[in-house]
C-alpha cells in the first residue's frame, strides 16, 4: 500500500510540475498583457502544488531526500504524469483546451481527494482546491470565448479539441497504483469520477458551440513513465542545471 | 488667459510640489515628455520580461523557479499600471505598442543583452534593477500623479527583486569553484551596460534640465550614477567579487568612488539597433502580439455578442 501511495504522489506531483512548467513557457509571450499574468498564475499555483507534493513524498522516503531531487534526478521512465499535460503550448487554443481537459478532471479529483481516508492526501488537495477552482473557471470561460468568438477562433479550437482529444480520457484509466488505493479505500477509482467530469465537459463545449469530438482509443501510459516524444525536451530544459552541475546548491 | 500665464501658473504649482493630475492644463510638451519617458518605461518592462523568462524553464530548483516566474511577472503587473498611466495623458496602450514594434518607441538599452547563464539571473536582478530603482525612487514624487502612484508600487516590487537577484549571488558566492567563475564572468559582462542605464552624461543628455524643472527628474544622470557606483563596491565585497573597472579608486576628496570612461559608442550603437539582441527582442514581440491577434479579435467579438444577446433578452421581456 505505502509504495502505491508514494507512486501516487508522484504522479500528482508530476503533473503539476509538467503542466505548471508548460505554462511557463508563456510567460512574456502571452496573447495580451492580462492573459500573460493569468497563465504566469496559473502556472505557480501548479509549481507550488508540485512543490507541497513532492515534498511530502521526500518526507515519507527512507532515504534523505529533497523536492528538487525528485523533481530534476529522475529519468523519463520515473515520470508519471499524465501525456495530456506534456504536450506542446503550440498556440492559445491549445493551452486553453488542455487547460480546460485538465481543470475538469482536477477539480473532480481534488474534490474527491479532500475526503480521502489519507490525511496527508487529504491536506494537500484541500490546499490545492481553492486554486484550481479558479483555474477550472479560467478555462472554461476562454474555451466558450474563443469557440464562440470569431470563425477563426471557432475553427482554431476545434482544432484543438480534435488533437488532444486523445490524451483527455487516460486520466479515467486506473494504473495499478490507483487500483491498490482504490481496493484500500484511499482513493475513488477514477473511472467513477469520469461521469460527473464528462457531463461538465460536454457542458462546457456545448457553450463554446464547438462539437463534441468523435469517440477515440485514449492514449495511456504517462501514469506508468511511458511518455510521448515531447517529454524528453522538457526534461533537458528542466534537469539542465541540475545535470551539468552535478551537486551544486544552487 | 494666455498661454504664457497658464505656463507660469502651471510652473509655479510644480515649484510648491503639487502633484499634476490628468485633468489639469499643462504644456503639451510636459504631456509629451511624460507619454515618451511613461511610455518607453512600460515598454522596458515588458521587453524585459524576455531576458528572464528565458531561464524559467531552466532554473535551477523549484525554490528559484518559482521565485523567478513571480518576478518576471511582476515586470508585466509593471507594464500594466504604467501603461495605465500613460492613458491618462491621452494616449491608447495599443497606440503604444505600435510605436513599440514600429521602433518609434524605445526600450531600455539593458535588455539587449543575452542571458548566457544562471547567474544572469542573479546579475539582472543586483545590477540592473539595482540601477533601476536609483532611477526609479525619485520618480515616485515626480511632479505628474498617476506616475508617482505607479512608482510607489513598482519601487517597493523592484527592491524584493534586488534582493532576490543578490541573493541568488551571494548563494553562487558561496558555491563551488564552477559556481563563483559564473558569477565573476556574469558581473563581468553586466557592470558596464548597467552603468549606462543611466543614459549619456548631463553635459549630452538633453532633456535632461526641463525634466529637472519641471520636476519630472530629481537627479542628474551622473548623480545617480556615481550614486550607484559607490552603493556597488561595497555590494561586491560581500559578493566577493572584482567589478571590471581598472580605474575604479576611492577618491578621499569628492568622498565617492571614481570610475572609468563608458564606452559611449557602445551605447549608441545599442540604441540606434545593432545590439546583440535588438532583432530577436523585438520580434519576439511582435510575434507575440501578432500570433495573439486571433485571441483579441474573439475576446471582441464574443463580448459584443453578449451584449447583444443581452439587449435582446431585455426587448424580449
Amino acid at each position: 500500500m505505502s509504495d502505491s501511495k508514494k507512486k501516487y504522489i508522484l504522479h500528482l506531483a508530476d503533473n503539476a510540475l509538467i503542466l505548471g512548467h508548460r505554462l511557463s513557457e508563456w510567460c512574456g509571450h502571452g496573447p495580451v498583457l492580462e492573459q500573460d499574468i493569468a497563465m504566469s498564475n496559473i502556472a505557480l499555483d501548479l509549481i507550488g502544488q508540485a512543490r507541497n507534493w513532492y515534498q511530502l513524498r521526500a518526507r515519507l522516503d527512507e532515504a534523505d531526500i529533497t523536492e528538487d531531487d525528485l523533481a530534476y534526478l529522475r529519468d523519463i521512465r520515473q515520470y508519471r504524469n499524465l501525456l495530456l499535460l506534456e504536450q506542446e503550448n503550440q498556440d492559445f487554443a491549445y493551452t486553453v483546451v488542455r487547460q480546460f481537459l485538465w481543470d475538469s478532471y482536477h477539480h473532480a479529483l481534488l474534490s474527491d481527494l479532500m475526503d480521502s481516508s489519507d490525511q496527508d492526501l487529504r491536506a494537500v488537495a484541500q490546499k490545492s482546491f481553492k486554486e484550481v477552482q479558479y483555474h477550472l473557471k479560467w478555462s472554461s470561460e476562454w474555451m466558450i470565448r474563443l469557440g464562440d468568438g470569431t470563425e477563426i477562433s471557432h475553427q482554431k479550437m476545434q482544432t484543438a479539441l480534435n488533437d488532444l482529444w486523445y490524451y483527455a480520457d487516460e486520466c479515467f484509466v486506473s494504473s495499478e497504483y490507483e487500483e491498490e488505493l482504490v481496493k484500500n479505500n484511499v482513493i475513488t477509482d477514477p473511472s467513477i469520477l469520469a461521469k460527473a467530469v464528462k457531463k461538465m465537459r460536454e457542458e462546457i463545449i456545448q457553450r463554446a458551440t464547438l462539437d463534441f469530438p468523435e469517440e477515440v482509443y485514449a492514449q495511456r501510459g504517462g501514469k506508468e513513465g511511458i511518455h510521448t516524444e515531447q517529454m524528453g525536451y522538457i526534461l533537458a530544459d528542466l534537469q539542465y542545471m541540475q545535470r551539468t552541475y552535478p551537486n551544486a546548491k544552487w | 488667459m494666455k498661454t504664457e500665464s497658464l505656463e507660469q501658473r502651471f510652473q509655479d504649482r510644480i515649484d510648491r510640489e503639487e502633484r499634476i493630475e490628468p485633468k489639469d492644463w499643462m504644456p503639451e510638451k510636459y504631456r509629451k515628455t511624460l507619454i515618451r519617458q511613461i511610455s518607453q518605461h512600460a515598454h522596458s518592462e515588458i521587453v524585459g520580461m524576455l531576458p528572464e523568462g528565458n531561464w524559467i524553464t531552466r532554473a535551477p530548483s523549484l525554490r528559484r523557479k518559482a521565485a523567478l516566474l513571480a518576478k518576471v511577472q511582476d515586470e508585466a503587473g509593471h507594464g500594466l499600471y504604467l501603461y495605465a498611466a500613460a492613458e491618462t495623458l491621452g494616449i491608447s496602450r495599443d497606440e503604444m505598442i505600435e510605436q513599440l514594434h514600429d521602433g518609434t518607441a524605445k526600450y531600455s538599452n539593458i535588455f539587449n543583452y543575452p542571458t548566457l547563464t544562471w547567474a544572469d539571473m542573479g546579475t539582472i536582478g543586483w545590477l540592473v534593477d539595482g540601477a533601476a530603482i536609483m532611477n526609479q525612487v525619485p520618480l515616485c514624487r515626480c511632479s505628474y500623479g498617476p506616475y508617482a502612484r505607479a512608482m510607489v508600487r513598482v519601487c517597493k516590487e523592484e527592491s524584493f527583486h534586488q534582493r532576490q537577484g543578490f541573493e541568488i549571488l551571494l548563494t553562487l558566492s558561496r558555491g563551488n569553484r564552477e559556481q563563483r567563475e559564473m558569477l565573476q564572468e556574469s558581473v563581468n559582462r553586466w557592470w558596464w551596460p548597467s552603468m549606462m542605464m543611466f543614459g549619456p552624461n548631463d553635459a549630452d543628455s538633453p532633456h535632461s534640465q526641463q525634466s529637472m524643472a519641471w520636476k519630472i527628474k530629481r537627479f542628474s544622470n551622473d548623480e545617480l550614477r556615481q550614486k550607484f557606483v559607490d552603493v556597488c563596491v561595497e555590494q561586491a565585497k560581500i559578493l566577493n567579487v572584482t567589478i571590471p573597472d581598472r580605474d575604479l579608486k576611492w577618491n578621499e576628496e569628492r568622498g565617492h568612488y571614481d570610475f572609468g570612461k563608458i564606452d559611449w559608442d557602445e551605447f549608441w550603437r545599442v540604441v540606434k539597433g545593432d545590439g546583440p539582441c535588438n532583432r530577436q527582442r523585438l520580434k519576439a514581440r511582435i510575434d507575440a502580439h501578432e500570433n495573439g491577434a486571433w485571441v483579441r479579435d474573439a475576446a471582441m467579438a464574443f463580448a459584443k455578442k453578449q451584449s447583444e444577446r443581452k439587449q435582446a433578452q431585455k426587448i424580449a421581456s
